[in-house]
């Protein structure tokens, strides 16, 4: 990795400061964010109270840089039942049902720890789910690292992959797609985005607040220990520098997960909601007990009473500010009545949970901490000040000096490829290396498995009542070689992508969750790709009439001060009314006639597009225009077209463009094609929004090409599929079987040893 | 006659809905039985399914034998009743003991979760009573652990006495003589690591799982036609041995 080992001083080695001053800083606060805590307690505050406003004002849990800019997204829609700020959106899914869905970053955690780093991630997603009273039946892993032949990179790979599967297996929670980018950007910050989905029958939503004064707080699940100290401060609001020393230190900062105790923790819990047991619950996750117990006192508008002495620990001699701030997994805190005290404890030994008595409602709105029940007082302050009067920042935005000259900087004129087959050959990557090792059945909901356009999952789950012939679509997206182009323009491209990718399967596409990777908020450039995502995210939204139901913002993704490409990830959630058979999924059936269908007049350009960024190095250029409004009308005629059981087969054109579409089409069915047509290596390479490719019988194209039309858009006949050859005329003439393999090759060759060393 | 199968529950198991779904879609019906249990009521045949029983910790099975459940599981076992380990279930009649050999990580020491082409090699088991022998089915594996692995005297037993039960047309895991499932003498024991259950609707890409399960309900709805009424229903004595003698071999 990074080669200097001296990095800019850590703030607290500046000389002279006084102890308290280095205290604050130490803890991750800065001089003005202490003395503003300073005029809130009008007091000074002791060790523990700092520590709590440190891990609550921590740029992870009060998303102080962020908040600004993400109020501009829609967040309302006719079907949303919860919005962003709970720990969960969640989606009316009619019939009773509703769909719970959340995505996070586990960045930092898996750069420096990738087993443990993304275990704890899906760990972590798990209980934002269980914890609205919903049954986890999905998770989907966006995953970003360095390049393939960067040895380091390939250990975090192999490491996350074999983390989130560890974790996920046995949690019982099945793993139903995600995303794989390899690039430099990631080399020295991996992204590892975690997506989770529930179900849960509409009457058992549960919310994360505490009520009724002198009902008592529980504590269900691990003992608490000295892991994950400092988590959400230390670890994921400070970026990366090149002192590899310093970064290895971090090391304990990182949790550690067992996912046998969630398996319990899920069914214990899921028994709890479903007996009414619980006013409400809340997991533990970024900034532990501080943040339970301020969160559910401050929505609840109550108090809290805590007593430190009575929290299980895996370790004596732990301080109270340690007890409290510790991010120990599989914890969830509930807020129940003192009567049904007794109850909770039995439901809670029959899944051999432990529970233990460590809070009680006050009124009055204080969060105190205390040494015994009627001991001493630790720590006093008000609760919802944790989180309300959290620090605001509208920081300093600046668009990068070289965005002129970078979108002049045309790929286009960069020379044609002499064999444009090989280079398609070097786009294919077959995913199947990573999904294999994920349980992505469970629940027998998996009707399109990982590899698809977007999973489609039976809308089921045990405990909800269902089984009615309805499904869910989701898809994960995010691409920052087009958010670094332009992160307006490519935010929108995104969510354009996400929707047409669930519409694939034969989905309407109903809302989205995000999660907004950037680098380091203190770059002015960094907060103008964060402020231009959110306004091209909202305008995306806001066309396609799709609220943002929740997110997560992971800022400080940099290392040795080079930022990572912005990468904000849509997750897009979708619904099918009534599935009677599976849909036709990627893949070409022989006699059919391969259509393009397109928005009007589309324009592929290899402006950061995969050919030009992976293949030759070259980051310049613009994107292909989105017209939103031709967009919302493709997505209407695909979930048409493919709920009518029309075409054979279905694929949207994304990365890598029409000849890699057209690729996996190919591979995925062991069905050729013979088409023309398309325009040189731009036409094959050339990446545009708005485009689909079917494999239609040709007794139907007529009918298609008329609906096709009639929505304003265009179709293109290209070919014919059969034979076991991709002819693209005057470009591209490689058997189907290669192909495959190739593309099959590249992750056994590069991963496949790593696990086991 | 419907018949009823108990679905046993440790801690950590998460197939047991799907299990008692897959049993509904095949014509039966199922209950879920927990771990605490000590008996098993008006229960015709019991399937130990697939997870992660007590966690897997020290060995996948290794706790879970000694749930209590389990001493009323080998009873009925000795009684000549149905009892199907599947994935994790199978691992867990290994290690209790009811069926030899053991199952170790896979070849390649990955997880794989992928369809497997399965043959069936003898209909003389609960599982495969009344399957053609040579049929293939697609039934979706779901393992680390599913490399069956027995001495060399345990799996000539189980080929002269016909136990092997389900092959695997292409090995997914290095299991030795491709074995996808095995019976112990009688019959009445089976463990696969395919999951049956996965492959119980068109939706989900095969319904070659009811296959089994509907065996499974005809030959626990009727007992007294045993697969293999003429050999007697005893507990398969030697393969507490085999088992460990497997370990032991591994290790080498």
């Amino acid at each position: 990795m990074g080669a200097g080992r001296s990095g800019p001083p850590a703030d607290g080695d500046d000389p002279g400061p006084a102890p308290d001053v280095a205290l604050h800083r130490g803890l991750g606060l800065t001089d003005s964010e202490a003395s503003a805590i300073e005029a809130l307690l009008g007091r000074v505050p002791n060790h523990l109270e700092l520590a709590l406003y440190a891990v609550m004002w921590s740029e992870h849990c009060s998303y102080k840089s962020s908040r600004v800019h993400l109020r501009r997204l829609p967040t309302e829609g006719p079907g949303v039942l919860v919005g962003p700020g709970e720990n969960a959106g969640v989606v009316d899914a009619g019939g009773g049902i509703a769909v719970a869905l959340r995505i996070e970053s586990h960045n930092h955690p898996s750069a420096i720890e990738p087993y443990q780093g993304a275990a704890t991630g899906v760990g972590g997603i798990i209980r934002d789910i269980f914890t609205m009273g919903a049954r986890p039946i999905a998770l989907m892993d966006p995953l970003r690292f360095g390049p393939l032949d960067d040895e380091r990179s390939r250990w975090v790979a192999a490491g996350v992959v074999a983390g989130i599967a560890g974790y996920g297996n046995a949690v019982g929670v099945p793993t139903v797609g995600g995303e794989l980018v390899f690039d430099q950007a990631y080399a020295g910050n991996p992204l590892v985005n975690v997506l989770c989905v529930g179900l849960l029958p509409v009457e058992r939503l549960v919310l994360g607040r505490a009520g009724g004064v002198g009902n008592l707080a529980v504590l269900l699940g691990s003992a608490t220990g000295r892991d994950g100290i400092g988590g959400v401060s230390v670890l994921a609001s400070a970026g990366f520098t090149d002192d590899v020393v310093a970064e290895e230190a971090k090391r304990p900062n990182v949790q550690v997960g067992d996912p046998f105790e969630e398996k319990r923790l899920i069914e214990a819990c899921l028994q709890l909601l479903d007996e009414g047991l619980v006013v409400g619950i809340q997991d533990l996750g970024g900034a532990g007990l501080a943040c339970a117990t301020s969160e559910t006192a401050s929505r609840g508008g109550v108090g809290m009473d805590v007593d430190v002495s009575a929290v299980r620990r895996r370790e004596p001699a732990m301080e109270p500010w340690e007890v409290m701030t510790s991010e120990s997994q599989e914890r969830m805190l509930a807020i129940v009545t003192p009567e049904n005290l007794g109850r909770v404890l039995e439901v809670c030994g029959r899944w051999e949970v432990a529970a233990s008595r460590v809070g009680v409602v006050t009124a009055g709105g204080r969060l105190r901490i205390l040494d015994g029940w009627g001991g001493e007082v630790l720590a006093d302050v008000p609760a919802a000040s944790l989180h309300e009067d959290a620090p605001l920042y509208d920081r300093p935005r600046r668009a990068p000096a070289d965005r002129g000259a970078r979108a002049a900087d045309d790929p286009g004129r960069l020379p044609a490829p002499e064999d444009p087959g090989k280079d398609l050959e070097m786009l294919l990557v077959d995913p199947a290396w990573v999904y294999r090792q994920y349980d992505h059945q469970l629940f027998l909901n998996t009707v399109v498995a990982p590899g698809g356009d977007a999973a489609l999952l039976r809308l089921h789950a045990p405990g909800v009542p269902g089984g009615d012939g309805r499904a869910l679509a989701l898809s994960a997206d995010g691409n920052g070689y087009w958010c670094a182009a332009d992160p307006r323009a490519g935010t929108a491209a995104v969510v354009a992508e996400s929707a047409l990718n669930v519409a694939c399967v034969g989905a309407r596409p109903v809302a989205v969750v995000n999660c907004l990777n950037f680098g380091n908020p203190e770059h002015p450039e960094v907060m103008w790709q964060l402020s231009e995502a959110i306004d091209g995210m909202a305008e995306a939204c806001r066309s396609l009439g799709l609220p943002v139901v929740g997110g997560n913002v992971s800022l400080y993704n940099e290392s040795a001060g080079a930022d990572i490409d912005p990468t904000p990830v849509v997750a897009t959630l979708g619904l099918v009314e009534e599935l009677r058979s599976p849909p036709p999924g990627v893949g070409l059936v022989a006699g059919e006639v391969v259509l393009l269908v397109q928005a009007p007049g589309a324009a592929p350009s290899l402006g950061a597009s995969q050919w030009a960024v992976r293949l030759r190095g070259h980051r310049g250029g613009r994107l292909a225009p989105l017209d939103l409004a031709a967009h919302r009308r493709l997505v209407e005629v695909v979930v048409g077209l493919v709920a009518a059981g029309v075409p054979g087969g279905v694929h949207d054109v994304a990365g890598g463009g029409l000849g890699v579409a057209l690729a996996e089409m190919a591979i995925a069915s062991g069905v050729g094609a013979r088409v023309a047509g398309v325009d040189g290596h731009v036409g094959l390479f050339g990446e545009a929004p708005s485009r689909v490719v079917l494999s239609v019988p040709p007794g139907r194209v007529g009918e298609v090409i008329d609906a096709v039309v009639a929505a304003g858009l265009e179709a293109v006949e290209l070919g014919t599929a059969g034979g076991e050859r991709l002819v693209i005329e005057g470009l591209v003439d490689r058997g189907v079987d290669g192909l495959r393999q190739a593309a099959a090759r590249v992750l056994p060759d590069a991963l496949g040893a790593v696990g086991s060393a | 006659m419907s018949v009823t199968v108990g679905v046993v529950v440790f801690p950590g198991t998460n197939c047991e809905h799907d299990v008692v779904e897959a049993v509904a879609r095949a014509g039966g019906e199922a209950r879920t039985v927990w771990h605490a249990d000590r008996r098993l009521t008006g229960v015709d045949a019991v399937v130990l399914p697939g997870g992660f029983a007590h966690g897997d910790y020290l060995r996948p099975g290794a706790i879970a034998r000694f749930s209590p459940v389990m001493a009323a599981v080998e009873e009925l076992a000795r009684a000549g009743g149905p009892v199907v380990g599947i994935c994790n279930g199978f691992q867990i009649l290994t290690e209790a003991h009811l069926l030899p050999g053991a199952l170790q990580k896979n070849r390649g020491l990955a997880f794989v979760c992928a369809p497997a082409e399965l043959e069936v090699v003898t209909d003389r088991s609960v599982l495969t009573a009344g399957v053609a022998v040579g049929r293939r089915l697609r039934v979706p594996v779901n393992h680390f652990e599913g490399n069956f692995t027995c001495d060399p005297s345990t799996l000539a037993e189980l080929v002269d006495q016909d136990r092997i039960v389900l092959r695997y047309v292409h090995n997914p895991n290095g299991s030795v003589a491709d074995i996808a499932g095995i019976s112990n003498e009688a019959g009445n024991v089976v463990g696969l690591m395919p999951h049956p259950e996965r492959a119980s609707d068109p939706l989900l890409g095969s319904e070659d799982g009811l296959v089994l399960l509907a065996a499974l309900l005809a030959s626990a709805g009727a007992p007294m036609a045993s697969p293999r009424s003429g050999a007697p229903p005893v507990p398969s004595d030697g393969s507490g041995s085999g088992a460990f003698g497997a370990v032991a071999a591994a290790a080498t």
